[in-house]
């Protein structure tokens, strides 16, 4: 009898360090360098850096902040042409999407027809110092594709469906309503048309792999230096573990939920039993 | 206490997660029921993406089954004849249901049918027992006890009769292979045990009595949702372990609870309660299918 209660106590102390394994170690992988373009004729130059190159999902993981600082370079002294502006975007891993509609048939609300976007972005966030309508023109913003419905547009194909766009805009906006999908106008703060940083928070629902953080500098509408990073995002430690054995050995990962499952159950039996009579 | 998922995708907080366990082994202790039926919908409700909800679900039924089980088990009130041919139906159930739940799931019906059959389900179960326990209640306070019989049906015709001793009858194995293979569909596709179909069908459609036929669906819900688990580990890596963790927590707490409850309570008291539990659930879901969604689009993973 004495052995079997510490048996059972043995078994609920595994369970408890089981659901509070403390976080583990960041992981550190080096990143690919980051990307710069420039317009012909300007002498403005964005240079920025991130607070942080990756981030790691634990499990007590409830989403992050990563801040983008930097400045504006120039060369000779700034040139009045326009007002200056900082857009900063961030990109989650495209993915493929089906977006579904509900009818009325036979008086029940049932899936009839769907869309399936096959390439859009899981997080999306635009941060600018400033409207964005001001910043940007039209022309610009088609080719950089920077707008949110422009940069869904400049990853997936459209499909030929009467009424995609009714898909596409019912998308955007349920993207929205998670917060999956953000315009953060005037989220950024530019200091005497020189230093620049801008907060963006990362939901604490986020998928694994790359993110990208682009930079662009417009002067009176026109992207005139753009810069762009990578940010690497990955479970770790437990997490990572898990999930890895759940994908590349989902036989062993089922009996190892089983076993847990009929282990605590056998063991909530016996404590009571052992308990219960008092 | 937030906790990131790792299959899920998803933060929520551990105690939010452990207090549905509680109430769903309360459930499972009070009426012999494994609480599928209330933690599939419940999770949905939290954010956790359905199939995760379904494959994790039949997880956590596993632990509280289990500990039902085993109580039982001791006292002596399980049927194992009855129990393995209730679950080679089962298993076979289960195969089929996990087929037809990917098929449904490619379709972008799931939630439909899902609902669908909660409403039919539960809303036959939960009216049937009502009228019945009732009935027996009436009887009882005026003190007339007629001692209930099985009807002679055309299940008596069936071939292959045998004997099941503790429940004392001998019948075809034809219907409890039947509700077996009816219970392992639902176990899939709902993600519940399939208890509160099981129940009512053992005490009215076999006459099994009621103190052998919580056991022995316990019993049933055990291996059934532990095959289905695995199943779903397998075919579509749905099972979140870490969320089950969470939530056999609670559960183990609730079901002592919940035992301890039941001893206090009469039989027809519990019967009129778990009615009264099934058929406001299915209330509720079936609003869910006649009034007009918040919106008529909803996104999916393609």
């Amino acid at each position: 009898m004495a052995r079997a209660r510490l048996f059972v106590l043995a078994f609920a102390a595994a369970l408890l360090l089981l659901a509070a394994l403390p976080p583990a170690l960041r992981s550190q992988t080096g990143a690919p360098p980051p990307v710069r373009t420039q317009a012909e004729g300007s002498t403005e130059r964005v240079v920025a850096g991130l607070s942080q190159d990756a981030v790691s999902i634990t499990a007590d993981f409830t989403g992050s902040e990563i801040l983008i600082y930097g400045a504006v370079k120039r060369d000779s002294a700034p040139t009045d042409e326009g007002p200056l502006g900082v857009i900063v975007t961030m990109q989650g891993p495209p993915q493929s999407v089906k977006v579904r509609r509900k009818e009325r048939r036979f008086g029940i609300w049932m899936n009839t027809s769907s869309l399936v976007i096959s390439a859009a972005p899981d997080f999306y966030v635009v941060a600018t110092s400033g409207p964005l309508d001001d910043m940007l023109l039209p022309s610009e913003d088609l080719q950089h594709r920077i707008s949110i419905p422009l940069a869904l547009r400049a990853l997936g194909e459209q499909v030929q469906v009467a009424n995609a766009t009714d898909y596409t805009s019912a998308f955007l906006r349920l993207r929205e309503q998670q917060g999956r999908y953000r315009l953060d106008e005037g989220s950024v703060r530019l200091i005497e048309d020189t230093l620049f940083r801008a907060d963006i928070a990362l939901p604490a629902a986020l998928i694994e792999g790359q993110y990208k953080v682009s930079i662009f500098l417009t002067r009176d509408g026109h992207v005139i230096s753009t810069y762009s990073a990578p940010v690497k995002v990955a479970k770790v430690g437990l997490e990572r573990w898990l999930y890895r054995l759940a994908i590349e050995r989902p036989f062993w990962y089922g009996l190892m939920s089983l076993a847990i499952a009929v282990g605590a159950g056998w063991a909530a039996s016996a404590a009571f039993r052992l308990f219960g009579r008092k | 206490m937030q906790f990131f998922l790792p299959i899920a995708e998803v933060s929520v907080n551990a105690f939010v997660l452990i207090g549905l366990g509680a109430i769903v082994g309360l459930m499972s202790g009070l009426f012999g029921v494994g609480g599928g039926f209330l933690i599939t919908p419940l999770l949905f409700f939290i954010g956790i993406p359905p199939p995760i909800a379904v494959a994790t679900g039949a997880n956590q039924v596993v632990a509280s089954s289990m500990t039902g089980l085993l109580a039982h088990l001791r006292r002596g009130a399980v049927d194992m004849r009855m129990g393995w041919v209730l679950l080679i139906g089962g298993v076979v159930g289960s195969f089929l249901g996990v087929g037809a739940f990917n098929m449904l799931q490619r379709l972008g019906q799931v939630d439909l049918v899902v609902q669908l059959s909660y409403v039919v389900f539960l809303g036959f179960i939960g009216l049937t027992m009502l009228r019945e326990s009732v009935a027996t209640l009436r009887a009882t306070r005026r003190g007339t006890v007629a001692p209930r019989r099985r009807a002679h049906s055309w299940i008596d015709g069936l071939p292959w009769r045998m004997k099941f001793r503790k429940s004392g009858l001998y019948i075809s194995v034809i219907p409890p292979l039947a509700v077996g293979v009816a219970v392992g569909i639902l176990a899939a596709i709902m993600g519940v045990g399939g208890g509160f179909v099981m129940v009512p069908a053992m005490i009215y459609l076999l006459g099994m009595p009621t103190r052998v036929v919580i056991g022995t669906s316990l019993f049933q819900i055990a291996a059934v949702s532990a095959f289905t688990t695995l199943m779903h580990a397998i075919s579509s890596n749905t099972v979140d372990i870490m969320l089950a963790v969470l939530l056999i927590v609670g559960g183990v707490v609730g079901a002592h609870v919940g035992t301890q409850m039941g001893a206090r309570l009469r039989a027809e008291q519990l019967r009129i309660l778990l009615a009264l539990l099934v058929l406001a659930v299915c209330f509720r879901l079936a609003l869910g299918l006649l009034l007009p969604p918040d919106d008529v689009y909803s996104l999916a993973s393609g």
